[in-house]
């Protein structure tokens, strides 16, 4: 085991994967030489040139088709988009292109491509730079959507992503880039789809991802000097979606928490909440709560920033309300 | 040198001013030395903390909203970017408005909302700077549509730089202008770089201009840090806008003096190209067209005075209410 930072991680499983599969290629703006704005493909192009590192001009909705293109003729292209906010300029190629070949080519192709991204507010940069959008790729069939929130979840998913045939939305947050945590030395890739229980509790479920996850295991830990031991589900993939160890989790201790940045209005938590009502009602001691990120745009002053996502006490004092 | 200044491509003299009233060569140098001293002083406020998330400065490009916006009427728009306190200023900003927004407080343009990167201002017809590159080009667009709808005689002007010039909303755009005629003047600040990508890596053809021609609109050329140029050119593709003889793109040759914001050292740069450039800093070159000494010390005076007003009317002002932010919104 070794401490690194996230976005060390994720440039150990870009690297990784560009030396064992030549058909792997990177593709973004200043992703270069500049190594991207957050320095996760720093030293890339020194290693593999020119060819495989790709730097763009300003031309998202055509460089993300051409990933689509590139995915259809045997490449496993990885895009980055800077901020999720510009992923609005490319849902043509993501949601009516990639999403969609498959199915109506009858299963003749597939679109094996990653779309590296990143959200979250938090560092004061407003409106159009701090989004939580993956509701709308969350509603999308025929995409999949990854959310990590550790170093160690990083590098073993965007492995599996990129390894995946089907188009992933992967989507980092700018406040873990920085993170640290331990991870294997020896190569290893987690699976899509499945959710990771990041601390064992009985008296209820939290279920959360992304930077989130941090943010209830610091509630969970201060639940837990009250005597109170809430259980902390990181789902790690959207979609596919792992119900079997919500389920599970929820069962043993009857109460449901989802916990995201994103706006409550149209959330993941939200579909969360409705999929425990239809399959596992008997097993809830009560309503299952949502503590989500206002229904407002992200504003710039740093106060209002911080009153719109939620923090450690609004999820303890709603783990506090369940109960 | 890649990316040579324009003394270095034209023998035209920058000395004279033949035809310039004074009071736009006077207006222009007010709208130069303010935006350069505002930016100069957020860049220490930035330092110390008092304003956070991007602040991307004009320095060196401020000739080039300076000349524009001085072939404006205060009822014809603008459409900025994520580097647009020139704009902003030389549209006719209150400095201690703009301060306020920037430091997050309740009294700036947006509320505080918006910051550095989306003051707009609806009385100045200001449509917004802009946090999506490119995002202004479609909205400067269609304001010139709405004043055609209209029938007034009002103009537009989308300001943006070479890496939004590679958008395809860009191509859309002069399309559309060019079939229906708009009013809109895209004026495209070449400032050879978006971030630390050189323009001649992110396109076959750095004939920016030349794209104009291509929709059927007329594409010139004009020296960025000369704002009498700017000026004399985007005159006249105002009064063409007016006339109803539709869009005009215009591509203003200049440089950035530093990094794409303040905290990019802009090491890529070239360090010789980058003194070239500075050897005719838009604001040297306008007070040296001016010439009028008593006059450019009033004139600086004038705008350390509002300077100084801004920076204690944005430290005095509250910030916004966290809970009237929270009251307006639905759970
Ligand atoms: C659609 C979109 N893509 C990428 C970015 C990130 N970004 C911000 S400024 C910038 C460079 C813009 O270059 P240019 O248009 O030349 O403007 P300049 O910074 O030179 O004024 C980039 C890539 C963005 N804000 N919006
Ligand atoms: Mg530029």
């Amino acid at each position: 085991m070794t401490d690194i930072m996230y976005r060390e991680a994720l440039r150990r499983a870009l690297d990784e994967e560009m030396q064992r599969d030549p058909l792997v290629f990177i593709m973004g703006e200043t992703i270069a030489e500049r190594g991207g704005s957050y320095k996760v493909t720093e030293g890339l192009v020194k290693k593999y040139g020119p060819r495989r590192v790709v730097d763009t001009p300003i031309a998202e909705a055509s460089f993300t088709g051409m990933a689509v293109g590139a995915a259809l003729v045997g490449c496993r292209p990885v895009v980055e988009i800077l901020f999720i906010d510009f992923a609005m300029l490319v849902m043509d190629q993501i949601v009516n292109q990639a999403a969609k070949y498959e199915f109506i080519s009858g299963g003749q192709g597939k679109v094996p491509m990653v779309l590296r991204t990143q959200g979250g507010a938090g560092n004061g940069l407003a409106a159009q730079h701090s989004q939580s959008l993956e509701a709308l790729f969350y509603h999308i069939p025929g995409l999949k959507v990854v959310m990590p929130a550790t170093p160690h979840d990083a590098c073993g998913l965007l492995k599996a992503a990129i390894r995946d045939d089907d188009p992933v939305i992967f989507i980092e947050h700018k406040l873990l880039y920085m993170t640290q945590g331990p991870i294997p030395d020896d190569e290893y890739v987690i699976p899509l789809g499945k959710a990771d229980i990041k601390k064992p509790g009985r008296d209820a479920t939290i279920i959360t991802y992304s930077y989130m996850t941090l943010k209830c295991l610091e509630a969970a830990a201060a639940l837990e000097s009250e005597g109170i031991s809430v259980e902390v589900v990181d789902l790690r993939t959207l979609t596919p979606l792992d119900k079997e160890t919500i389920l599970a989790s929820v069962r043993r201790t009857g109460r449901a928490m989802v916990v995201h940045e994103a706006c409550k209005r149209g959330g993941v938590g939200g579909d969360i909440a409705a999929m425990l009502m239809e399959e596992a009602y008997d097993d809830l001691d009560g309503p299952v709560v949502r503590v989500a990120g206002k229904n407002t745009p992200v504003p710039y002053n740093v106060r209002i920033e911080q009153a719109c996502v939620p923090s450690v006490e609004d999820i303890v004092e709603g783990v506090l309300r369940m109960l | 040198m890649a990316h040579p200044p324009a003394a270095d491509r034209s023998s035209r003299p920058t000395e004279a001013s033949p035809g310039i009233p004074e009071p736009i060569l006077l207006g222009m140098y007010r709208n130069i030395y303010a935006t350069r001293r505002f930016e100069l002083r957020c860049i220490e406020l930035y330092r110390q903390g008092m304003i956070r998330g991007y602040l991307h400065p004009y320095l060196g490009e401020e000739a080039v909203a300076a000349g524009a916006c001085a072939a404006l009427r205060p009822q014809d728009y603008i459409a900025s970017t994520h580097r647009g306190h020139g704009h902003c200023i030389s549209k006719g900003a209150d400095l201690r408005l703009m301060m306020a927004e920037i430091t997050g407080k309740a009294t700036g343009y947006c509320k505080g909302r918006g910051g550095s990167m989306h003051i707009s201002s609806k009385q100045l017809n200001h449509l917004g700077a802009n946090g999506i590159v490119g995002g202004g080009i479609p909205i400067a667009t269609g304001a010139g549509m709405g004043i055609k709808v209209q029938q007034t005689d009002q103009v537009v002007i989308a300001f943006f730089s070479d890496g939004a010039s590679n958008n395809g909303v860009f191509a859309e755009s002069l399309n559309l202008a060019g079939i229906y005629q708009l009013p809109v003047i895209y004026l495209l600040e070449n400032n050879h770089y978006a971030v630390s990508t050189p323009i001649e890596c992110a396109t076959g053809c750095c004939d920016l201009a030349g794209r104009g021609p291509a929709y059927g609109v007329p594409g010139i050329c004009v020296d960025g840090n000369d704002a009498r140029e700017v000026y004399r050119e985007t005159l006249q593709a105002v009064a063409r806008a007016r006339r109803g003889e539709g869009p005009t793109l215009i591509e203003a040759s200049t440089y950035r003096h530093g990094g794409h914001h303040v905290n990019d050292p802009g090491l890529y740069m070239n360090p010789e190209t980058l003194a070239a450039w500075k050897d005719r800093d838009p604001l040297v070159l306008m007070r040296r067209a001016l010439g009028d000494e008593a006059k450019i010390r009033a004139i600086e005076e004038q705008v350390e005075a509002e300077l100084e007003a801004a920076v204690t009317f944005a430290a005095e002002s509250p910030e916004p209410s966290v809970a009237e932010f929270l009251a307006g919104i639905q759970d």
